[in-house]
């Protein structure tokens, strides 16, 4: 089947119109030896019908689990009904990036509350309307702060999630800047004397995530001044988005930008995207944050109004001048976020906190089994790293009853021998991680 | 219209939380309050003031599913509404990107086998789904050339781009450390050959070529640009945005491409989302399939499973595998229409082209006049000299009629450009009352060019200044956070 509803009178009709007696010579400028002789290799094509049925064939070949213990930079939230059906409102999904202002005002406010709430939320004057992900985010501020700064050192702190380092090494290495890691000190929390150390005047950024990889909170203002004195700028980053509802923002510790991962807004694990990059500063980067921005205007008559705002920033405008050459966002995702923001208004503080409760149940009860420790007892949020007997053994019997087990830290971090990172939102329930404890024991 | 912010009343509550079921503990026993917030400061609206608020938003937007959209270079074809209820299924939203191999072999499955079409498609060796979108696509992309030279210990300087490009591709070349030399363009609108040589040097790493460009040309010497580019040594990247215009019809891997970025958001049917999220796979040809990003999908024996050992990759350009969701609705677009479908896409795509070519080249100045594939670029500078009116007026006249209006004032080579895509899935019809809009606008722009000037007079708000909007930024309320 195709989706084009051209009969063959409308293509006669055209083509006489065009001039043409066949549609191979619609492709005329294509060297006739580079044309395709024969169809490509594809299978064959599928009514709506067959084409659901073998879709829905390939999603049952995965196992979705009844619970999951995973968090590692994608968390399982619930996700309030209305996300769903805004998000299905194809006046959104079916619209192109909001360059016709007139007819875009549902999507340019949408933003603007969007931004409004994360400036908010992270504690910082701008948000931007938001990027492809968290570790991406995460880079785009590293590389903006190099060539803001015209530096071309980025310190990043083992804690820091070991694929948003991995990006923000690509992204380092793409453009010629050297990127440090520091370790983390004994307690898993930052450890200021390593930074000191190594922060210089050639170093543009140091990034840090709160809660870190190992779900520690961090107390950045002890780094802050550290940074700042060397002239530097400090990111901040996280990975579950629920923690803002509760957590100090980084933004009231000193941070230049605050950039994390904004699925836990509303959007599914999906298996791993589409995300939302986060992205906040303070005003002074106002005209350098990459990425979009929807600002308020007034129209002729003097009715408030909403467009794509400070665009000389932009690569379409720049081009080899600009910082990014991001050139769209993710949307869709932001606009879950902000409905998702909208929905628990409040209550996204409870929601926190009740991450909170079930993972210091779910720590209590695996610390009190035999030969099962907890590696930091620094606060967390909703992850704990703990040491058990065989960490590997544990992820399979709990995959042998269709659960997802938790990260197996030793791979990204030798030291941390025989540990797992687990994860409790509100997702589970008393029973199931009464379930896991016995499961495990 | 009202701010959600401003409709909101202390008290009111959409979603509540459930009570906590396992034992409470005071969490300033668990974390120290100075690292604790005091408040949320949200929104408090009821849900059915939630819904009202988005529905009105929402209708206040415009959409493919509303009208016809024909923004050059964006694709806005009719996205299929099977696609949106199959990537909706629990098997495809509800896995964690961690899942153990064993729970995940759908999802595997599927990008392994979109990975197969897309080579197949395209004449690449291998294709990378991490690139969240086509500028990801194509920094990646760059970063694969860059890594190719690396590993070869040759350190080039220059990337070539022609006037035509999108801003991106100088961003992108700039990004992983090139410096961009502009390739200026022939009469035809093609690159001019001659200062193509003069370019490529030893010390270029190679061309970045938008094919068909665009002026929605199809590059009549791609053979002799190929051999110029190999002939020194360097990579030809194609920036596949346009690709819906030779789907089956020619492979870039065959016409000597290197690299290819495409934009699954548009070539392959998946909504745009208002501006994301999109999805933009790298392929490249089979000496380059070492560099491309990690994780990769690989299959043994019957199963699926990831790959993180390849030494030589770029590393990652995202965490975990790319946007995941929208790969499933490009999945599902291609085995809806198989290869017959997608060939017949491109045809129809490049006959609608021409087809509003034809209608309107008596009305306004074509660019180029020659048949050109899925889009075509007009000049408004017939109507800017005779009556003042400029192709940003007849973009917002268009706006009264009920239309997306085309990409105006791009490529930045033509002045006044307007450069229309219309797509395979709109009809004679709508592209008829599309051309006869277009010669009202043309006449109305001599009979009365203040009325198009002060166009549009019937959508939610008038003009808006933009000039005010960068001088003044508010982009958070109320002014300043």
């Amino acid at each position: 089947m195709d989706f084009a509803p051209h009969t063959a009178e409308d293509q006669r009709q055209m083509m006489e119109t065009v001039g043409i007696r066949s549609i191979a010579e619609l492709f005329v400028d294509i060297p006739e030896k580079y044309q395709i002789k024969k169809l490509m290799e594809l299978p064959p094509a599928l009514s709506e019908q067959e084409v659901f049925a073998l879709m829905k064939g390939i999603g049952s070949q995965n196992v979705i689990p009844p619970i999951t213990l995973m968090g590692a930079g994608a968390y399982n939230h619930y996700i309030p009904a209305v996300v769903g059906h805004v998000l299905s409102r194809s006046e959104f999904y079916t619209a192109y990036t909001p360059y016709q202002a007139e007819i875009s005002q549902g999507i340019l406010q949408a933003i603007y509350e969007y931004q409004t709430m994360i400036a908010k939320l992270t504690g910082m004057q701008v948000a931007n309307a938001s990027m492809y992900d968290g570790a991406s985010a995460m880079a785009e501020a590293a590389i903006l702060a190099a060539k803001t700064l015209n530096r071309s050192k980025i310190i990043i702190v083992r804690s820091v999630h070991p694929e948003y380092r991995q990006v923000v090494g690509t992204y380092a290495w793409s453009n010629g800047y050297e990127l440090v890691e520091v370790p983390y000190g004994k307690s898993g929390q930052l450890d200021r004397e390593a930074l000191i150390k190594a922060v210089d005047e050639n170093t543009a950024a140091v990034l840090v995530q709160s809660p870190n990889f190992f779900g520690i909170i961090e107390d950045i203002s002890l780094i802050e001044s550290a940074v700042h004195a060397k002239g530097a700028l400090l990111v901040s980053g996280f990975t579950d988005a629920t923690s803002l509802g509760i957590l100090k923002p980084a933004g009231a510790m000193g941070a230049d930008f605050v950039v994390g991962e904004g699925q836990g807004f509303g959007n599914p694990m999906n298996y791993g995207g589409p995300y939302l990059g986060i992205f906040a500063a303070t005003d002074k980067f106002l005209r350098k944050i990459p990425g979009r921005l929807a600002g308020a205007t007034v129209d002729r008559e003097g009715k408030r109004g909403f467009v794509l705002t400070l665009q000389t920033r932009e690569q379409h405008i720049r081009r080899e001048r600009a910082t990014s050459n991001i050139c769209s966002n993710e949307a869709l995702c932001a606009l879950a976020a902000a409905v998702y923001l909208v929905s628990l208004g409040k209550n996204l503080k409870k929601l926190a906190e009740l991450n909170i409760q079930k993972t210091h149940y779910l720590k209590q009860k695996l610390a009190g089994l035999k030969g099962w420790e907890i590696v930091f007892p620094a606060p967390v949020y909703n992850e704990f790293i703990i040491k058990c007997p065989n960490p590997q053994k544990v992820n399979q019997k709990l995959k042998a009853e269709g659960i997802i087990g938790g990260y197996e830290v030793e791979k990204d971090y030798p030291k941390l021998k025989n540990t797992l990172l687990l994860c409790a939102t509100e997702m589970l329930s008393k029973s199931d991680i009464d379930r896991v404890g016995s499961f495990v024991a | 219209m009202e701010l959600i912010f401003e409709k909101s009343r202390a008290g009111r509550m959409s979603t509540g939380i459930p009570k906590s079921d396992v034992p409470e503990v005071a969490v300033d026993s668990i974390i120290s309050k100075s690292l604790l917030r005091d408040d949320v400061d949200l929104p408090e609206v009821a849900e059915v003031d939630l819904i009202r608020h988005y529905t009105q938003l929402s209708k206040r937007n415009f959409g493919v599913d509303v009208g016809f959209y024909p923004l050059g270079s964006c694709t806005m074809k009719y996205n299929p509404k099977v696609n949106e209820d199959v990537a909706r299924l629990p098997g495809f939203t509800s896995l964690h990107p961690y899942a153990p191999v064993e729970f995940s072999q759908g999802s595997l499955q599927l990008m392994y086998e979109l990975r197969q079409y897309l080579s197949e498609i395209f004449g690449m060796a291998d294709f990378a789904l991490q690139p969240a979108a086509g500028a990801h696509g194509e920094l990646t992309g760059v970063m694969v050339i860059k890594k190719y030279f690396d590993k070869r210990g040759e350190k080039r300087k220059h990337i070539l781009i022609p006037d035509t490009a999108h801003g991106t591709n100088p961003a992108s070349g700039a990004l992983c450390g090139y410096q961009v030399v502009t390739v200026r363009s022939n009469a035809e609108g093609g690159v001019d050959i001659d200062h193509m040589r003069e370019l490529m040097t030893e010390n270029v790493a190679g061309l970045m070529l938008t094919n068909p460009n665009t002026l929605g040309l199809f590059e009549r010497n791609i053979e002799k640009v190929a051999q110029i580019i190999h002939g020194k040594g360097g990579l030809l990247y194609c920036d596949g945005a346009n690709a819906n215009a030779f789907m089956g019809i020619t492979k870039p891997g065959s016409l000597g491409f290197d690299v290819i970025q495409l934009n699954l958001h548009k070539t392959f049917s998946t909504p745009h989302g208002s501006g994301g999220p999109g999805s933009g796979p790298v392929g490249v040809g089979k000496n380059l399939v070492p560099y491309l990003p990690i994780p990769r999908v690989v299959k043994k024996e019957e199963r699926y499973d990831w790959e993180y050992n390849c030494p030589d990759s770029i590393g990652r350009v995202r965490a975990f595998y790319g946007n995941f969701n929208v790969m499933v609705k490009a999945y599902t677009y291609i085995r809806s229409l198989g290869s017959h479908g997608l060939r017949r896409a491109s045809e129809m795509a490049v006959l609608n082209a021409n087809y509003v070519k034809g209608r309107l080249k008596d009305y306004y100045d074509l660019a180029y006049d020659r048949i050109c594939m899925h889009e075509c670029v007009f000049s408004g500078r017939r109507q800017a000299r005779e009556s003042g009116v400029h192709t940003s007026d007849i973009a917002k006249r268009l706006l009264d009629y009920g239309y997306h209006p085309p990409t105006i004032y791009f490529p930045l080579i033509v002045p006044e450009a307007i450069m229309i895509e219309p797509n395979e899935t709109e009809s004679k019809e709508t592209l008829d009352a599309f051309c006869d809009t277009m010669i009202t606008i043309a006449k109305e722009a001599k009979e009365n060019p203040d009325m198009v000037k002060s166009a549009p007079l019937t959508t939610p708000v008038r003009r808006l200044d933009d000039v005010k909007a960068a001088r003044e930024p508010d982009v958070c309320w109320p002014g300043r956070c």
